[in-house]
């Protein structure tokens, strides 16, 4: 029981040597850039400084990526060339069709709900006494890991036998209104959806903020016109309002898209996956980390970038266009 | 004229606005806002009460019951931080090794993406809208596209058709930080670079001018002139970076291995989650005790995460 911190001080020693290391670094770099002449071409100075960051992109982002979409095409073992047979996997293997299922499932239900909610309560607050308040609390899971998130939502749906008392809120509430608890993560097709619950807990603050800020940067001319021409609340929300935060309301759809396609954690603390509940992220730690299926843990990762791909581009567009 | 009109419009001001707001604030929105902030606040709260009941009533009664029958304790909290044997929690040793990844992997990136923002916003190179563009590209490249060759990378070097270009680093122990760091600053700097960039290009030229007209060479400017103008930009992409490294499940995972040499606390407690689900004491105040720092630098630090989120800048 008594935590020995003696054996700890090897790590911190660690941190020390790290932090001296890379002050050298940082010092190396900015003496260069001092003693280089001022005379000399703009590229000089530019090669020190962009050095350390594009070599690290370059080991460990760039060539990564070739070689992930390189093993994608190959076995397990990475030893030979098996063609487009992992592909062929992951859209006719039921195992691997279920996971594309509910990858489409997240990324259909989390960003549309996330939106909504955050919508509905960032218009509700909005220039109530209470908007600070009202806003961090929701705002507050932003903050929480989603092992973290995941944790607190096992406890809200914990299951007891019907002759015990529950510990679990969700079914607390079922028995108290006379149903049977329910082991809510087990059954599919609905433990998917108690767990896009979670996702969309977590975000839902984002998106109250960002629409907030939106919703107030409204002119306040166009909101004095419509309430003088007597427009009912529901009028303002869906002729005012909505059309005028048009930008940030796609903002908001477009990052949970790519945050949800990626998503891993909530997944893999709460069901670990089983019970038909896995997504692309978390079927590619497994395929790759855990069976040493190389070649179909790097097929689902270049996957899920193809996925990403049009969202972003659409992203940069829309951003031009607002430049 | 345009005073009369504008006299009208204040008194239509004083009754129109109120009669919308008495109505839109009225019984079924705020009844729907509250309903939404209770939800958005009890399974925290849930979390918080359990982890400060004793033991035996966690595992019997609902948090609920507290109210009823109110004992507390910090024997969950004392078991799972300070506990030694391998079924405790050994949270503090997960917890040391979260800051130790923590810091560099928030101060790295930071440096490294100042360097590189402040080339590609103020020096004339050829090739510099290529450059960026192609770091802002790789902000698509999902993580998971790396990972397996860049664990390789560290584990058995590069070797291209039976030339090693560069050794196995073999690490160790307390060693393996070094994996994590890396893999951390890698992941960052585009988003980092991003960043810094767009507000760096905002500067006035003129200042770059009239120092560098004085003699100041680049290291100067960037030390006396840009990084304090750039402070917001640089709080908002920490704060950023140290959330994301800190709520961080993935690179941990596959990085920092599993024991408590290295592991972060969430790894810790996806272990704890997966094998001793049931062991509600230790989960739920470990499950705190990894939330409450970043909850603190979050409170603390809203503002400028706020006006991050504002600037369009999300890491996805």
């Amino acid at each position: 029981m008594d935590f020995d911190f003696a054996a700890e001080q090897s790590k911190l020693v660690q941190l020390l040597i790290g932090i001296a290391a890379f002050l050298v670094v940082v010092a190396v770099i900015l003496l260069l850039v001092d003693r280089a002449p001022m005379r000399r071409r703009a590229w000089v100075h530019a090669t020190i400084l962009l050095l350390p960051a594009t070599l690290l992109l370059g080991v460990g982002l760039v060539v990564p990526a070739i070689r992930t979409t390189l093993l994608s095409f190959m076995s397990g073992d990475s030893r030979q060339w098996v063609g487009l047979d992992n592909y062929g996997w992951m859209f006719t293997q039921p195992e691997a069709v279920t996971v594309l299922r509910n990858t489409l499932v997240w990324v259909l239900l989390v960003p549309l709900l996330v939106t909504s909610v955050g919508l509905v309560y960032a218009v509700l607050v909005d220039r109530t006494r209470f908007e600070a308040v009202a806003k961090s609390l929701v705002f507050l899971p932003m903050a929480i890991s989603f092992v973290g998130a995941g944790i607190i939502w096992r406890f809200v749906y914990a299951y007891r036998s019907v002759e015990q008392e529950q510990i679990g809120l969700l079914n607390q509430i079922v028995v108290a209104m006379g149903g049977e608890p329910q082991q809510w993560l087990q059954e599919p097709p609905l433990n998917t959806l108690f767990l896009i619950v979670v996702m969309v807990w977590i975000q839902a603050g984002f998106a109250t903020v960002v629409l907030s800020a939106a919703i107030k940067g409204i002119p306040a001319e166009i909101i004095e016109a419509a309430k003088l021409d007597g427009a009912s609340p529901l009028q303002m929300f869906f002729q005012v309002t909505l059309p005028s935060i048009r930008g940030a309301v796609i903002v908001v759809l477009v990052t949970q898209s790519i945050g949800t396609l990626k998503l891993f954690d909530i997944v893999r603390t709460m069901t670990g996956g089983q019970f038909d509940t896995s997504v692309i992220a978390n079927e590619m730690y497994n395929q790759a980390f855990r069976y040493g299926e190389t070649g179909k843990g790097a097929a689902l990762a270049v996957f899920l970038f193809v996925l990403v791909l049009p969202i972003v581009v659409y992203q940069i567009r829309q951003r031009r266009e607002v430049r | 004229m345009t005073t009369l009109a504008s006299t009208v419009v204040r008194a239509k001001d004083t009754t129109a606005p109120q009669r919308v707001r008495r109505r839109l604030s009225g019984r079924v929105a705020s009844v729907v806002a509250i309903v939404i902030a209770v939800l958005w606040t009890t399974p925290t709260f849930g979390l918080l009460l359990s982890s400060l009941r004793p033991e035996d009533q966690i595992k019997t009664t609902g948090w609920w019951t507290f109210f009823a029958d109110p004992q507390l304790t910090l024997e969950n909290y004392r078991e799972v931080l300070f506990g030694t044997s391998s079924s405790s929690g050994q949270m503090m040793s997960f917890l040391i090794n979260s800051v130790v990844i923590t810091i560099p992997s928030v101060l790295f990136p930071l440096a490294l993406a100042t360097f590189a923002a402040y080339a590609l916003a103020w020096l004339p190179f050829r090739g510099r809208e290529w450059i960026y563009i192609g770091i802002f590209a790789l902000q698509i490249v999902p993580l998971q596209m790396s990972l397996v060759p860049l664990l390789s990378f560290f584990s058995q070097g590069v070797e291209i058709f039976g030339l090693q270009l560069s050794p196995a680093w073999n690490l160790e122990g307390p060693a393996r930080f070094i994996q994590v760091w890396f893999a951390h600053t890698c992941f960052a700097l585009p988003l980092g670079i991003f960043l810094l960039h767009n507000f760096m290009s905002e500067l006035p030229g003129e200042l770059m001018e009239a120092a560098r007209v004085d003699g100041a060479s680049h290291g100067v400017i960037l030390r006396k002139l840009v990084l304090p103008l750039v402070l917001p930009a640089l709080a908002t992409f920490a704060i950023f970076q140290f959330l994301w490294v800190w709520n961080d499940l993935l690179v941990g995972l596959i990085f920092a291995g599993g024991t408590p040499d290295s592991a972060p606390m969430t790894v810790r407690l996806a272990q704890m989650a997966g094998t001793r689900g049931n062991e509600w004491q230790r989960l739920t105040a470990g499950a705190f005790v990894s939330v409450i720092i970043p909850l603190v630098v979050f409170l603390s630090m809203q503002r400028y995460f706020v006006r991050g989120l504002l600037a369009g800048s999300v890491k996805g």
